[in-house]
């Protein structure tokens, strides 16, 4: 085996730093070392099984669970068509010609077939047979259908510089598969004994189609993805289907997907950042001499005080006030920082919210005692009375208001949280306030979503703020945020 | 040095010969374990079978496991090695009234016989095959990490008196971290990442079908689907496998054939830990889907 290693190992090699470079260009850091066991893991596992290559890589690559996705695309470009022993390049090369010249004529029509392919099926038996698919669950169906409609209604043409998404869309969208679901459960309620479905049993019926919904979504993507890859090569393509990490996904430019994404990292970011303030309170410091302990142990060694004993360290926790905008701008921005506020709540003698619009309210209590906090969100969003004329940010006004009401409870305990892009409308920024919370306060932070070059820029007077704040920063995403966060405490 | 496992399907059935039903990566990365004799580095979701793992390679290879439960303030002394005070003192006394120089005794105090041997250093020095299990590895502080450095790429361990101890054959070595902090680069950079999660709704069902004795193909069916179901709802704490597992049992102990709501709703309280989940899940199986089905 040692004899042949360097011969086989050469393209691999190429290969392999190829992907790798790939990988860190994605964003997902792989050292030097990693490289390496990849490459010697490769030789451990039968190359032409793509599972076993994909895992191999993964274990030795990945070190981050959330880096997975993110992998698993890079993985699926890089390996798509290097060579017919991958197995993708499959059956229809013969017919990528034809379909290319229906695919003008179906953009503009989207669903109706003009049938031009002699061998290809009407719309009607496409959605009859996606239909029986997915009421039967059968995957190799599921895969020619796929790869049917994505010929018939993506519309792709070579070298169009427009990314998967836009071809993912067109043929999602010929194919109503939200009117597919009605119509399979339709069909299950009918098959159902007598009483028809309870809620449970319809709600069980229903994820398993929508599992199956998805799974073809997931295939008719694979097959988009592999279409370009044929048509664009390998490197254009990671690029464009490259995606940024979700702790680097931008709070304000994040899609609905993204977002789900970010909820979903959210719970296991609080849970760490409470465990690390805790611990962080916990260690390092020591506090005044404790003597009549001293004493006490000195009895031990013969009343030589040997082992000085010291009191405990009681650090004093800050509370905090946080102000924030939650105009539709900035309401993501303001909602995550809200949730790893609260989350992480008792590490702080106590948390006290604000919302503002254009108007002020305070939202504290809408948290307390609750322990679903996007319910807690779900009422600040629709009961909180935070507008005053017409909806638009109106920091000047909103910062009025707290003044009036609750500037006396800043104290010099308190550190003040204000989060929000400072696009005032031209309204008047009533900056004094800021420079009298500061006064008052223990320490005022700004945060800002908006990228450092915007700020200042049109309406956004966020300089004149900070100004008078301890420190303004930019924040636009979960790993901002976190490290934002840790040095709070 | 011999490989322990000849491929992929065969830890896999290895596995699934004492009942620990392993997806094909989880089997795949136990097997390039072995291979490139690297560590796994075991990480998700609670009650997915992490810990189970390396217990079921144990028992799968007949190994010896030496587990070392990670805690906040764990160190060298209980980890790697600790020099035996007592004996040490005892021997000294001993030695008062012989002739001997304070070499003599300095050599002799400091040798094998009165170390004692940690987790660690235990699982190095074995002659017998063992599996190390280094359990919830995020519960350290990062400084402690630093102790694992050597043996997890080497397997070594150096003590300053006796110099430097070397394994005797390497051991398979997992370490389980449910993510509540970030590890340091150094030590994820010598292990294989495994990420465990729960299993998709055919696999866990053939959990329950393996692990839930006399339990029927339909029940276990049902069980997996309303299991999956949860665990789409946005939940405090999702239900583990091994929730999973209480509930089918708890669903054989009632002697319940085919579960309605109303069998669902009484007994969440196995699979869900918290009120508010419970209430959430509660309401959901009661509520007809079209009337939230805007919402997701």
């Amino acid at each position: 085996m040692t004899d042949t290693a360097p011969t086989e190992l050469s393209p691999m090699f190429e290969l392999l730093t190829g992907f790798s470079r790939e990988l860190r260009e994605a964003g997902i850091p792989v050292s030097l070392s990693e490289n390496i066991d990849a490459m010697e893991a490769v030789q451990h596992i039968p190359l032409e099984d793509r599972d076993a290559l994909k895992y191999a890589l993964a274990a030795t690559m990945v070190k981050h669970d959330s880096h997975w996705r993110a992998f698993e695309t890079v993985f699926e470009v890089y390996f798509s068509l290097r060579g017919k022993e991958y197995g993708i390049a499959s059956d229809e090369e013969g017919e990528e010609g034809s379909d290319n010249v229906d695919m003008d004529g179906m953009g503009n029509q989207p669903g109706r077939g003009d049938g031009s392919g002699g061998s290809q099926m009407s719309p009607e038996e496409l959605a009859e047979m996606l239909y029986q698919a997915l009421m039967r669950g059968d995957d190799a169906m599921m895969r020619a259908i796929a790869r049917q409609s994505v010929q018939r209604f993506a519309g792709m043409e070579p070298g169009r510089p427009v990314g998967g998404t836009y071809y993912l869309y067109r043929t999602l969208r010929n194919l109503d598969l939200d009117g597919v679901l009605d119509r399979l459960m339709e069909q299950a309620r009918e098959k159902a004994p007598d009483p028809g479905l309870t809620p449970l049993e319809e709600r069980l019926e229903r994820d398993e189609f929508e599992a199956r919904i998805d799974k073809l979504k997931k295939e008719v993507e694979a097959e988009i993805r592999r279409r370009l890859v044929a048509d664009r090569g390998v490197e254009a393509m990671a690029k464009t289907l490259r995606k940024p990490l979700p702790e680097d996904v931008d709070f304000m430019h994040a899609s609905r997907e993204e977002m789900a994404n970010l909820r979903k990292a959210i719970y296991p970011l609080t849970r760490k950042l409470a465990v690390r303030l805790a611990r962080k309170r916990r260690h390092g410091r020591k506090g005044p001499l404790d003597f009549r302990n001293t004493v006490r142990h000195s009895l031990s060694y013969g009343g030589v005080p040997a082992e000085p004993k010291f009191k405990y360290p009681r650090p004093a926790k800050p509370e905090i006030f946080v102000i924030a905008d939650i105009s539709g701008s900035v309401a993501a921005f303001a909602r995550f920082t809200l949730h790893l506020v609260y989350a992480i709540s008792n590490q702080f003698s106590k948390v006290r919210s604000f919302v503002f619009i254009d108007g002020l309210d305070e939202v504290t209590s809408y948290f307390e005692g609750v322990d679903d906090i996007s319910e807690a969100v779900h009422r600040v969003n629709t009961e909180a009375d935070v507008v005053w004329v017409d909806g638009h940010s109106d920091y000047g006004h909103a910062f009025e208001v707290f003044w009036e009401r609750y500037g006396k409870e800043v104290g010099p305990k308190t550190t003040v949280l204000i989060l929000g892009d400072a696009r005032n409308n031209y309204h008047a920024s009533q900056a004094w306030i800021i420079q009298e919370i500061n006064k008052r306060a223990r320490s005022t932070f700004w945060l800002n979503p908006e990228p450092k070059s915007y700020w200042d820029t049109g309406d956004s007077i966020v300089g004149e703020y900070g100004a008078h704040c301890d420190g303004t920063f930019e924040v636009r995403n979960l790993r901002q945020l976190e490290g934002f966060v840790e040095n709070l405490a | 040095m011999d490989h322990r496992f000849e491929s992929v399907p065969a830890v896999r059935q290895g596995l699934a010969d004492i009942n620990y039903l392993a997806d094909e990566g989880i089997a795949g990365v136990v097997y390039l374990a072995d291979r490139l004799q690297k560590p796994i580095l075991v990480e998700g979701p609670a009650g997915t079978g992490k810990t189970q793992l390396a217990k079921s390679v144990a028992e799968m290879m007949g190994a010896r496991l030496i587990r070392l439960q990670c805690y906040e303030g764990l160190d060298e002394s209980k980890a790697l090695f600790e020099w035996n005070y007592k004996k040490q003192l005892l021997r000294i006394q001993a030695e008062r009234n012989a002739e001997g120089t304070w070499t003599d005794i300095e050599e002799d105090i400091f040798s094998e016989d009165f170390l004692l041997t940690r987790p660690l250093l235990e699982a190095i020095s074995a002659t017998e095959p063992v599996v190390l299990l280094i359990d919830e590895i995020d519960r350290v502080e990062i400084e402690t990490e630093a102790l694992l450095l050597e043996i997890l790429s080497d397997y070594q361990v150096s003590i300053p008196e006796l110099g430097t101890v070397t394994a005797q054959q390497i051991p398979m070595v997992f370490l389980t971290s449910n993510n509540t902090r970030e590890l340091s680069e150094a030590l994820k950079r010598r292990c294989l990442f495994l990420h465990i999660d729960y299993p998709d709704m055919d696999r866990e069902k053939e959990i329950v079908l393996t692990k839930v004795p006399g339990i029927t193909e339909t029940l276990a069916d049902q069980v997996a689907r309303i299991v999956r179901s949860i665990r789409q709802l946005e939940l405090k704490k999702a239900p583990s496998v091994s929730e999973t597992l209480d509930w089918a049992n708890t669903l054989m102990l009632l002697n319940i054939n085919q579960i309605t709501a109303q069998d669902a709703t009484e007994t969440i309280n196995i699979l869900l830990k918290y009120r508010s989940d419970i209430e959430k899940a509660i309401k959901e199986f009661s509520t007809n889907q079209s009337d939230f089905a805007g919402q997701s």
